[in-house]
């Protein structure tokens, strides 16, 4: 798995190739490897955005208006859940319980927590995103 | 009737303390048998939610006759409402490797391993700083014993033991038949201690005041404290030390908002307490003598009158569906069927009665699931659906 992990950090997906690679070198059925890499739902196996975003539809997330961020989110990046941008550089996902619940509603953008999440404050913290692609600086957290 | 016991705040796991390495020297020098004794005898049961005695586990494990074994901090935490380990692995980090250390000392293990889940993987590079640290301590006391950190990959069911260590070996994420159990048969087939974070920090109180501290605190069956994720419609939000036994009417006075119509404990595996049976229920683990009495693995979360039941058990249903490992078919094809027929009894397709039929289902799932997820299905949603049946249906 930490070679599944390391691949997934590098590229954001396992593609089909890495998968047979994988398994060629690990002396390892390829369907093993695809089954294990299907079977978490953090190993994308699709070709994924440079952010991923997964926003928590847990319970107490979806309590304290979680919708409102995600149409937010739709609204400005005009794609829905599952889908990545056109230019590449965001998926939007949701996932279950990030462990916030305390200070619902919360997301994941690659391996960053945000949390107290009000649309306003999606907005700000995506135009923050956009920028920085645009500087050009550091792209990964 | 269980309203005699009040809350009581406790502040052990947060209590900084400095101590780690005189707590590390002296507890290893002490033999095994004294330190399982203690720990027996401070009836300390796991955190996690099951609550198997703890100092039994030990003793199994150190009676397992092997060459290697292994010592593992379980923080996989994706119970909803949960969120107690994340803030004990950045706040005291100390606490927990130290008791791994002297759990190793007692089983006889060398290396211990972390299984952090995936969304927590901002806590790495912290954690890993606190671990070296840590180890070069032991060199310096010429204690064997390493600590590695391995992640999960947003995999809610490799917080079951056995699923974990099938993770941890590169493997899909799905529970093993039990027996043989981790004491004898665990990670890569060895014995193994497998402990929640939270009572690895519990044994750190325990092995440095001595078991009478912590065998005070709580009540008959529930000895000692534990941590409480407190969530939901509540004002103050958050992580509560508090003595096992409490009343829930004596939880919701504190941390309701005035109108808690229900208090779901133990997250969506766990029970929801309506209104009128606030009085009568505490929370421990079960005993025969306190009435109802509900396990918790910490996680609190309270609903207020606007919110649907219905959703909520919508809410609970999707995330096992998803949850599920699709192993055995009780689990995988049941939340799908539950999950479907709460909607079709919602939008008139099926008739009142066929809320019976799906109960029926929870209990052959009880029955016939291999692990805890497809087990505990029946849990939040008898109580659900008996307690709010006309939310179900109109």
């Amino acid at each position: 798995m930490p070679i599944l992990q390391g691949v997934v950090e590098q590229e954001k997906y396992l593609s089909e190739y890495s998968m047979i690679e994988i398994a060629r070198e690990l002396d390892l059925p390829a369907s093993e490897v695809y089954g294990t890499a299907t079977f978490y739902s953090f190993l994308e196996y699709k070709k994924m955005g440079r952010y991923i975003i997964r926003i928590c539809k847990t319970i107490t997330c979806s309590m304290k208006g979680k919708n409102q961020v995600l149409l937010a989110i739709e609204d400005m990046l005009k794609i829905g859940v599952g889908e990545t941008t056109p230019d590449g550089n965001f998926s939007l996902l949701q996932t279950n319980c990030l462990g916030f619940c305390h200070k619902a509603p919360a997301m994941l953008i690659n391996n960053e927590v945000y949390n107290e999440l009000t649309p306003e404050k999606v907005r700000e913290i995506l135009s923050m995103y956009m920028n920085r692609k645009k500087e050009g600086g550091p792209y990964d957290n | 009737m269980t309203t005699n016991y009040q809350l009581k705040r406790a502040d052990f796991i947060f209590k900084n303390e400095n101590d780690w390495k005189e707590v590390l020297s002296k507890n290893i020098s002490h033999p095994p048998q004294k330190l399982i004794n203690e720990l027996i005898s401070s009836e300390l049961k796991g955190r996690g939610g099951a609550g198997f005695p703890t100092g039994l586990k030990w003793k199994l494990s150190a009676e397992a006759v092997d060459e290697i074994k292994y010592v593992i901090c379980n923080a996989d935490e994706g119970e909803p409402g949960t969120f107690k380990d994340r803030e004990i692995l950045s706040k005291v980090p100390f606490k927990v490797l130290t008791a791994m250390a002297i759990c190793g000392h007692v089983i006889g293990a060398r290396e211990g391993y972390i299984y952090l889940r995936g969304e927590y993987f901002f806590l790495r590079p912290e954690l890993n700083k606190v671990i070296s640290e840590f180890e070069y301590y032991c060199r310096e006391i010429n204690f064997d014993f390493t600590i590695r950190i391995f992640m999960g990959s947003g995999a809610y069911i490799c917080g079951e033991e056995t699923a974990l260590f099938e993770s941890m070996e590169g493997k899909r994420g799905e529970p093993r038949n039990k027996p043989p159990f981790p004491s004898s048969y665990g990670y890569m087939g060895k014995p193994t201690v497998i402990n929640n974070v939270e009572t690895l920090a519990h044994t750190y109180t325990i092995f440095k005041y001595g078991a009478k501290r912590f065998y005070d605190l709580g009540v008959q069956y529930s000895r000692g404290s534990k941590l409480f994720s407190v969530s939901g419609d509540t004002p103050k939000p958050g992580i509560y030390e508090l003595e096992l036994g409490m009343s829930l009417v004596d939880f919701v006075d504190e941390f309701g908002d005035g109108d808690t119509k229900a208090v779901q404990v133990g997250g969506a595996s766990g029970f929801l307490v309506p209104r009128k049976r606030f009085n009568e229920t505490a929370i421990g683990f079960q005993g025969k003598l306190t009435g109802i009495s509900l396990p918790t693995g910490g996680s609190m979360m309270l609903f207020n009158s606007s919110r649907s039941m219905f959703n909520v058990l919508d809410n609970y249903l999707e995330f096992f569906r998803e949850e599920s490992c699709g192993q055995c078919t009780p689990c995988r094809v049941g939340c799908q069927q539950l999950l479907n027929g709460i909607k079709a009894v919602k939008r008139g397709e099926k008739n009142a009665q066929y809320l019976d039929k799906l109960l029926r289902l929870t209990e052959t799932m009880q029955y016939t699931a291999k692990c805890g997820l497809g087990q505990s299905v029946a849990n939040s949603f008898s109580s659900i659906v008996e307690n709010f049946r006309e939310e179900m249906i109109y």
